[in-house]
């Protein structure tokens, strides 16, 4: 079990096993806002749903619309449980904040496998 | 960051929803960018309009801003999905004009002006010099930036509805003045000889100063339409939403011209061409105004359209904003274009209207244009105004 603290962008409690991606997301036009199916084309998590998931990636791209694809992912109810970044930018932060999705960024993403067990905290973030 | 006691009651919701909700996004966006206040803003431009990005659930977002939500300061509205008025003509099905109606709505509702136009400094939201706004949609970002010498970030859709109802944006990026120091020096050599040379432009600068603030010398002589195509483009294509132009742009000689220099040769401009342009002949769409027609566009495009034709099976489409469209119809553009078959599409752009699948290929003036209609599936073609009415009227693209 390890424990890593960082910075939160909005606040909650979350539990989840981790999908993990080195490559950033553009929710808007690289994720279906009705399945949650990453749908960008040559991306890491392509065909992959991260509905339920502690979704880990270094930060979002593209359009700032991704804010609503967020909005619209948590009202279908395909949102992740949780988000984590190594730094994000406005489009995710703005998407968490308004869809009201627990987030922490500032964190080591490197400590991340697809598939463990992470819990997230206001700002503490748990690997089993 | 530090809040004043009344942004603090704010924060805690003694405002209510709209504006809580609000200041946890400026709060949020001033933490993470490192601003230490908040400062107030004369306007706001609002993207995130057409409900085909929208969706249910953005206008169920929308609708509980609208609920207990009215903005503090001038807000406009960047393009919707459709013309409000005349959405049955350009193919809109009755689903989706419903739908476009009920966000407006809510707009409307929050005490934004209905302006639907990517041009709101056509159209009477003006920033001064200095003046800190907080504006989405990039092309006016940019032009507010760099033509008019205001200070706004890019903002997104709701960011920018948080700033109009606290009437503050955070005080960070391009509202101060270390960010705002050109990075490098691009010299143009090449001649800029129609509207589309400057989307050329545009394409060749963004690609080579990639998330920087260009300074640009060389420049004989520019337009407002010039520019505001330019906008569009070279923040399209990657460069940051400012630029300094060299006897042009306001500031510019307040700023030290950049060491780093690059050129931007004729040879750019082909290759801005080369990528822009597809392997096509058949046009079935031919779209001016992106950004939206200026009067006088809509002149240029009514001289060229007197007593013409647009050929069967292609169609000619005018974006503009409602205001431009009134004055057209005094002078007797809208007249003269109707006549020859365009349509108008006030409020709308290619850019957000539902057109995936509608249409195979497109002309048009602009670089942006055919960059956000690549994601509708359309090849493309750019060039003068007087080369898309000629694709218009013969329904090829003959240059």
């Amino acid at each position: 079990m390890e424990q890593l603290k960082g910075r939160i962008i909005y606040k909650g409690k979350a539990e989840g096993e981790a999908l993990v991606t080195s490559m950033p997301i553009s929710f808007y036009g690289g994720v279906d806002p009705n399945t949650g199916e990453v749908i960008e084309k040559d991306h890491e998590l392509q065909g992959i749903s991260i509905k339920d998931k502690i979704l880990v990636f270094p930060q979002g791209k593209g359009s700032t619309v991704g804010s609503y694809t967020l909005y619209r992912l948590k009202k279908n109810g395909v949102a992740p449980a949780a988000m984590i970044n190594k730094e994000t930018e406005t489009i995710v932060a703005v998407g968490a904040i308004i869809s009201e999705i627990p987030f922490v960024d500032k964190v080591d993403v490197s400590k991340f496998k697809t598939g463990t067990k992470v819990s997230v905290e206001n700002n503490t973030v748990t690997i089993t | 960051m530090e809040l004043t006691s009344q942004e603090q009651t704010m924060l805690d919701g003694k405002e209510g929803y709209a504006v809580r909700k609000s200041m946890e996004i400026l709060v949020a966006l001033g933490e993470i960018f490192g601003a230490k206040n908040l400062i107030g803003v004369g306007g706001v431009q609002v993207a995130g309009v057409s409900y085909h990005n929208l969706g249910d659930a953005g206008l169920e977002f929308l609708n509980s801003l609208a609920a207990d939500g009215k903005v503090k300061v001038l807000t406009t509205l960047n393009p919707a999905g459709m013309d409000l008025e005349n959405w049955q003509q350009l193919g809109i099905s009755p689903e989706f004009a419903e739908k476009q109606n009920m966000v407006i709505d809510a707009f409307q509702r929050m005490g934004i002006v209905i302006s639907c136009t990517c041009t709101p400094y056509l159209i009477g939201n003006l920033p001064l010099y200095g003046e800190h706004v907080a504006w989405s949609e990039s092309s006016a970002v940019t032009f507010a930036n760099s033509v008019l010498g205001a200070r706004t970030n890019r903002e997104g859709g709701p960011s920018a509805l948080a700033a109009a109802f606290v009437g503050k944006t955070p005080n960070y990026g391009l509202h101060l003045d270390e960010n705002r120091v050109p990075d490098v020096h691009v010299q143009v050599n090449a001649e800029l000889t129609k509207l589309s040379d400057w989307g050329a432009l545009g394409y060749a600068i963004g690609k080579k100063a990639e998330n920087k603030i260009p300074y640009i010398t060389g420049i004989k002589t520019v337009d407002l339409d010039e520019l505001k195509s330019f906008c569009a483009s070279v923040v399209t294509y990657g460069a940051k939403p400012l630029f300094y132009m060299k006897g042009v742009t306001p500031g510019a000689e307040a700023q030290k011209q950049p060491q780093e220099t690059l050129t931007i040769e004729e040879s750019d401009l082909k290759i801005a061409y080369d990528a822009i342009n597809d392997d096509v002949t058949n046009i079935e769409l031919v779209c001016l105004g992106c950004p939206h027609c200026s009067i006088k566009e809509i002149s240029e495009i009514a001289t060229l359209l007197e007593g013409k034709k647009v050929a069967e099976g292609t169609e000619l489409w005018v974006a503009t904003s409602r205001t431009a469209k009134q004055l057209a119809d005094k002078r007797g553009y809208t007249a003269t274009i109707e006549a020859a078959g365009g349509k108008f599409a006030c409020d709308t752009c290619m850019a957000v209207a539902p057109l995936k699948g509608r249409f195979k290929s497109l002309a048009t003036t602009s670089a942006k244009g055919c960059f956000y209609s690549r994601q509708n599936l359309m090849k493309t073609k750019m060039g003068s105004i007087e080369e898309c009415v000629d694709a218009a009227v013969t329904g090829q693209w003959n240059n």
